[in-house]
């Protein structure tokens, strides 16, 4: 096996974990702000690190791109879609835990 | 180390199965809405792997599809669904998780 | 890796029968949606193992993306109605009537399952594949080999169009409760990619997965996706002339492409020998938009509204 595909077969593993973080706040995190936090962050660091380390692997630049453009796009829903839900979650009077 | 590809796939299956219980146990509609987005992410990992391990790039465009798309149902939700539910309706204080006085 | 694999497959298959179970039994209706959307994800990944990228493409982007749209903006009509606490039917009858009708349908289904001709038909398509006009399989049944089917199918989803568009006016569409200056940047940000994805999902089709029906969806979603934005769909006059000329085309050009065929001393949807690729590309193009702006009306809930009559509504 090449370096590259060492490379990026360890950034693959590194990556997962933090999928596996996200799903542990999402199913003990006490309330809907947490849980935003927990997936928002950590399931696109596992998302990016996965999508970076398989186009490292194959040694194409375009599919590189093509697996970089995926991580962007789920980049922009998943903050787009945090923002929103944590905005119309407080208009709708959900407090926060703790408060 | 592609060799272990099928084993992460798995155990990211197995991660989309237990967060099945968010939906099931909600409370709010949001936290169901969350739960979904998360098995979004994964399944895009878990189809890019399998793109890898089959060796078969034109399923990297069903990854991509997954990922243009991924913003579509959460918005509808905020901006259609969850607006028009009456706000006291299904959001009880979480239940699971003892408040702080 | 065998057991692996297998271990993948049966925990696919538990999952989709579990929430296949959540989306038509749970009590709140939101629920039902959820599962239902997660349904259609599980279900594009059960495709990809299936070795159908094709029908993994056109999930991921059907039942994901566009109906999980659709599905979640029918709640907000039925949000203000009283909840439904109980289940559609009474578990007690139910019981007596889906079990026995369900075992005869899963051992009818086994039945035409057994009795499917062995090899199936791919060495034909793959043997004729060179006079088809394209390099991809499943672009070649679909438009040539069995185009009839896709002038059926498009014929299916204009003739739900119809309906809506009889049904009258799309309903103004509800203002979030807490509006937010992401949502119009998050359109800009990605119609463009959205119409980028769906011009290259088409091109893909002549020699690879792709093709317009996944191509369509992606436009269309991407439509449903400016108009959750703030956008206005609106048309000029009464007429409804570009809307009701792109809601056809698709179909009208199948037909023609079809009747071509019988005119020029052939079969029903027999390409004239050589300009088969042509006929194809025209098709693409002509049933991608079609099957855009479709499930674009589709999500509208009603015939468009004319130009300057949102403000007058809402």
């Amino acid at each position: 096996m090449s370096a590259l595909e060492w490379i990026g077969s360890l950034l693959v593993f590194a990556g997962i974990p933090f999928i596996f973080l996200g799903t542990l706040g999402l199913l003990r995190f006490p309330d809907v702000y947490t849980r935003l936090h927990a997936l928002a962050k950590s399931d696109n660091v596992g998302l990016g690190l996965v999508c970076i380390g398989l186009g490292v692997q194959s040694g194409s630049v375009a599919l590189l791109l093509k697996l970089v453009l995926i991580w962007v796009l789920m980049l922009i829903a998943s903050a787009t879609a945090a923002g929103l839900i944590a905005r119309t979650a407080l208009a709708r009077g959900l407090r926060p835990w703790g408060t | 180390m592609t060799e272990l590809y099928p084993v992460v796939a798995l155990l990211l299956l197995l991660n989309i199965v237990v967060g099945l219980v968010r939906i099931l146990r909600g409370p709010t509609a949001a936290d169901r809405m969350l739960a979904a987005e998360m098995f979004g992410t994964s399944a895009v990992v878990i189809v890019l792997l399998m793109a890898f391990v089959t060796d078969n790039p034109s399923l990297v465009d069903v990854a991509l599809v997954f990922a243009l798309l991924a913003a579509l149902a959460s918005v509808t939700f905020v901006s259609r669904a969850w607006s028009a539910m009456p706000p006291s309706d299904p959001d009880p204080p979480c239940p699971d998780v003892e408040r702080k006085p | 890796m065998a057991l692996v694999v297998l271990a993948f497959d049966l925990l696919l298959a538990a999952a989709l029968i579990w929430l296949a179970w959540q989306a038509t039994r749970a009590a709140d209706l939101f629920h039902a949606v959820v599962s239902f959307i997660v349904f259609g994800l599980l279900m594009a990944l059960a495709w990809v193992r299936l070795e159908a990228p094709d029908v993994a493409l056109a999930e991921a982007a059907i039942g994901a993306g566009a109906t999980g749209a659709l599905l979640l903006s029918a709640l907000d009509r039925l949000a203000r109605r009283p909840r439904r606490h109980a289940p559609l039917y009474e578990p007690g009858t139910a019981w007596g009537f889906w079990l026995p009708a369900g075992s005869a349908l899963l051992a009818m289904l086994t039945l035409a399952a057994w009795n499917l001709p062995a090899p199936g038909l791919g060495n034909e398509i793959l043997a004729s594949l060179s006079a088809s006009g394209v390099e991809h399989a499943v672009t070649a049944v679909l438009l040539n080999f069995r185009a009839l089917d896709t002038l059926l199918e498009i014929g299916v989803l204009l003739l739900a169009a119809v309906v809506i568009w009889a049904l009258g006016q799309a309903p103004p569409p509800l203002v979030p409760s807490m509006p937010s200056p992401a949502l119009p940047a998050l359109g800009r940000l990605l119609f463009p990619i959205f119409v980028l994805v769906a011009a290259y999902l088409l091109w893909r089709g002549s020699h690879g997965p792709g093709g317009a029906f996944p191509a369509g969806a992606v436009f269309g979603a991407g439509g449903i996706l400016m108009l959750l934005a703030g956008a206005r769909p609106w048309i000029r006059s009464s007429e409804h002339g570009p809307w009701r000329l792109i809601l056809s085309l698709g179909m009208a050009v199948l037909l023609a492409a079809g009747v071509a065929g019988t005119l020029s001393g052939q079969d029903f949807f027999q390409y004239p020998k050589g300009t088969a690729a042509s006929f194809i590309l025209v098709l693409e193009v002509a049933a991608g938009l079609s099957i855009a702006l479709l499930i674009f009306a589709l999500y509208l809930r009603g015939k468009p509204r004319e130009h300057g009559s949102w403000g007058a509504a809402e």
